[in-house]
């Protein structure tokens, strides 16, 4: 099995993340998206790690999927809030830095 | 040519000639400082300090008068002054018989004037803020005459121009006084900037101000140097004895009371001029002074005549001697002007003129004071009978100043005159005739205004004055006739003694007085002057003594009297020359900063506003523009990364 299908998959997933990030309102659906992004590129780093035969691409997927876990937290954390305050998740509402 | 004496130390009497500016310093700071508490006893003190520092003086006077004629300049270190690396400046005076001289002119009269202001401020509340300020001129006066460098010289120099300013709009409520103060304030500017011109010059090429360096190391320097110099201290000159032309602020400044206008701008400030000139007398002696010298002559030749001329127009009783004092301290000028020939004769006149041009002034106060300060002799007349103290003090001042045969101005005027004639070639002669011309001139106004205000008929019967009282003129109190009698008696007598004593006793401090003979003797000159003085005299009581005189002036009068009226065009000129193209530059100056200056600030705050106004519109707030905008520039850098990769 020839690994430029798991780097072609990382891509679409990567373009899917990013247009959705782009062109959706709701905040959760842009958390998710960014999300896939983030496994996109681990996908692509766990690949080059597979056809380098070196561990590091892995190790960095690793690190990546730590960092991700925080971010959610934090992430779903200053969403519920927003959406307590507005009775809203849209991102397009809370376009001001002081409310 | 080694004119002055060698300086040595002041000791004994002298030693304590600090003392001199510090009892009238005291006097006027308790005076300012002390507020109304000093009211009661105010004027006693005032008085008081001056009276002795007069008293010292004199002492001082005789001390210095034992000693032998080589040891009579002395030096009174009081303080270093400034002190900054190679820039000396002591605080010193001064006793030599030049500035004693001036010391006793200064206290002696300014003595007489405080007491005489006793009587003629006595229904101001204020008079004591007024003594105060006579004080504080009479301390600013003597260290002007005392101080051993230019520099105290120029300490006292703005002293008295503060004090002069002080007192010209002692009636600050009037608008004119007001306007008379700054103005007088601000012409004396211009003669001081020339002074102080002339002390960087020194600063620059000597390295020192003091007299006995200065006047040991000019004859070193460049004739330009030299010149520029002499201009410059001619100018300082100018500006404070309101010579051409800067005459213009001294009438005004009659706007004064009256015994300021005797003490300052009669008797001492506006001679100090003088005074600077002959101090200077060193320099200007010098072979390469000689334009210099010529142009000290020209202005004092011109002063003269132009004082004269509108003086015979003037109807205002102070401002004809305001005028009358112009001319005369034009003749001073031109006697300084002539070298050593004319030092001592120009202090000689200087201090008759002291003494007769106070008694004057003090008359012309003492009628104002008897007649509701009616200064307009056209409304005046007839007034011998109602004051005859105050008519024969002043026409003993009055025959002083035309020169009447053995009178005090006699001796002084027609020495100058002489003097003038002595001057070689046609120099002489136009200069010399000037100054005779002048003498005419000076009787005929003179004269004009002995008849109008002290014999005719009295018209003022029918009037009122401004304030709609009538007049009822009556003679002024002891403490105002006793000070004009003793000036009347200093008129008449002063000439006879000084003349014989005062070239001798002057020779320390400004030379050896050389005898200059001229195309006319002495003698001849005396007549030539007495005769038209005379027939000046004679044209006056023509005029003005047979008829009757109009209460307000004619208006339709020829062109000299119309130029002369407009103080031929003084102001006019100086308004040309100075004032308006002063205007015109500020206001360019200021077009230049509002829109060059301004405009490219203003311009650049405009632009940087205008353009950070459109960026903000980037920032619309959306979360998921600012993606967009990462994700563009993201592409972007891949994009230029795989370019310098690949291409």
């Amino acid at each position: 099995m020839t690994p430029t299908y798991y780097l072609l998959l990382s891509a679409l997933l990567f373009t899917i993340g990013a247009v959705g990030v782009l062109v959706r309102r709701n905040a959760i659906v842009v958390f998710m998206c960014v999300e896939l992004m983030l496994n996109a590129v681990n996908l692509s780093l766990v690949t080059f790690a597979r056809i380098n035969g070196s561990l590091s691409g892995q190790i960095m997927a690793f690190f990546v999927m730590v960092v991700a876990a925080a971010e959610v937290v934090i992430g779903l954390a200053i969403i519920m809030s927003i959406f307590r305050t507005r009775r809203t998740a849209s991102v397009d509402d809370s376009n001001l830095l002081k409310y | 040519m080694n004119l002055a004496a060698e300086a040595h130390q002041a000791s004994g009497v002298a030693g304590a000639a600090w003392l001199l500016l510090v009892l009238p310093a005291v006097g006027a700071a308790v005076l300012l400082l002390g507020g109304r508490r000093t009211d009661k006893w105010g004027h006693l003190l005032g008085s008081g300090t001056v009276i002795a520092a007069f008293v010292y003086g004199v002492i001082l006077f005789f001390d210095t008068k034992s000693l032998p004629a080589e040891g009579r300049v002395a030096n009174l270190h009081v303080f270093d002054w400034i002190s900054v690396n190679s820039l000396d400046v002591e605080f010193g005076l001064r006793i030599d018989p030049l500035s004693l001289t001036f010391v006793l002119l200064i206290t002696g009269v300014g003595s007489l004037i405080h007491i005489y202001s006793i009587g003629y401020m006595s229904d101001d509340r204020d008079r004591r803020r007024f003594f105060a300020y006579l004080n504080l001129f009479v301390s600013a006066m003597l260290l002007l005459v005392l101080g051993n460098s230019f520099v105290t010289l120029y300490f006292g120099w703005e002293g008295v121009g503060l004090a002069s300013y002080l007192l010209i709009g002692w009636y600050q409520g009037k608008n004119f006084a007001a306007t008379a103060a700054k103005k007088a304030f601000l012409m004396n500017r211009v003669g001081d900037v020339g002074l102080a011109l002339a002390i960087f010059l020194m600063f620059k090429n000597i390295g020192s101000t003091q007299y006995d360096v200065v006047f040991a190391e000019i004859g070193k320097q460049s004739t330009g140097v030299v010149v520029a110099i002499g201009i410059l201290l001619l100018l300082g000159a100018c500006g404070k004895s309101g010579q051409f032309p800067l005459q213009a602020w001294l009438p005004d400044a009659m706007a004064g009371p009256t015994p300021v206008s005797a003490l300052i701008h009669a008797a001492t400030m506006v001679t100090a001029g003088v005074y600077l000139i002959a101090r200077s007398s060193p320099l200007y002696s010098l072979p390469q002074a000689e334009d210099a010298r010529f142009v000290v002559m020209i202005i004092g030749a011109v002063t003269l005549v132009i004082g004269c001329i509108i003086g015979c127009a003037y109807d205002d009783f102070k401002k004809v001697l305001a005028y009358s004092t112009v001319s005369q301290i034009g003749y001073m000028i031109l006697a300084v002007g002539l070298g050593p020939a004319g030092y001592a004769l120009g202090i000689l006149h200087l201090l008759t003129h002291g003494f007769f041009k106070a008694g004057l002034f003090l008359g012309a106060g003492s009628v104002m004071h008897g007649m509701n300060d009616e200064g307009d002799i056209r409304r005046l007349g007839g007034l011998a009978r109602k004051m005859p103290i105050t008519f024969v003090t002043w026409t003993l001042g009055y025959l002083a100043l035309i020169g009447f045969p053995f009178l005090s101005g006699y001796f002084s005027k027609d020495a100058i005159i002489a003097a003038a004639f002595g001057a070689h070639g046609t120099r002489g002669w136009v200069f010399g005739g000037i100054a005779l011309l002048g003498a005419g001139l000076t009787a005929f106004y003179m004269t004009r205004l002995l008849i109008l205000v002290f014999l005719g008929k009295p018209r003022w019967e029918n009037l009122k004055s401004e304030d709609g009282r009538a007049y009822h003129p009556h003679e002024s109190g002891p403490t105002m006739t006793i000070p004009m009698i003793i000036l009347a008696v200093g008129s008449v007598a002063g000439g006879a003694i000084l003349s014989g004593l005062l070239p001798a006793w002057l020779e320390p401090s400004v030379g050896e007085l050389v005898e200059t003979h001229g195309p006319l003797n002495h003698t001849v000159v005396s007549i030539l002057t007495v005769g038209i003085s005379l027939i000046g005299a004679a044209i006056a009581f023509a005029i003005f003594g047979r008829r009757e005189q109009p209460v307000t002036r004619p208006q339709r009068v020829s062109f000299p009297v119309r130029a002369a009226r407009a103080d031929l065009y003084g102001n006019h000129l100086n308004e040309a020359l100075f004032s308006r193209p002063g205007v015109w530059l500020t206001r360019f100056l200021v077009f230049v900063d509002n829109r060059g200056v301004d405009g490219l600030v203003n311009g650049i705050a405009a632009g940087l506003g205008g353009s950070s106004g459109r960026l903000r519109r980037l920032q619309t707030g959306f979360v998921r523009s600012y993606a967009l905008s990462m994700l563009g520039g993201s592409i972007l850098v891949i994009a230029a990364l795989l370019m310098v990769r690949f291409a």
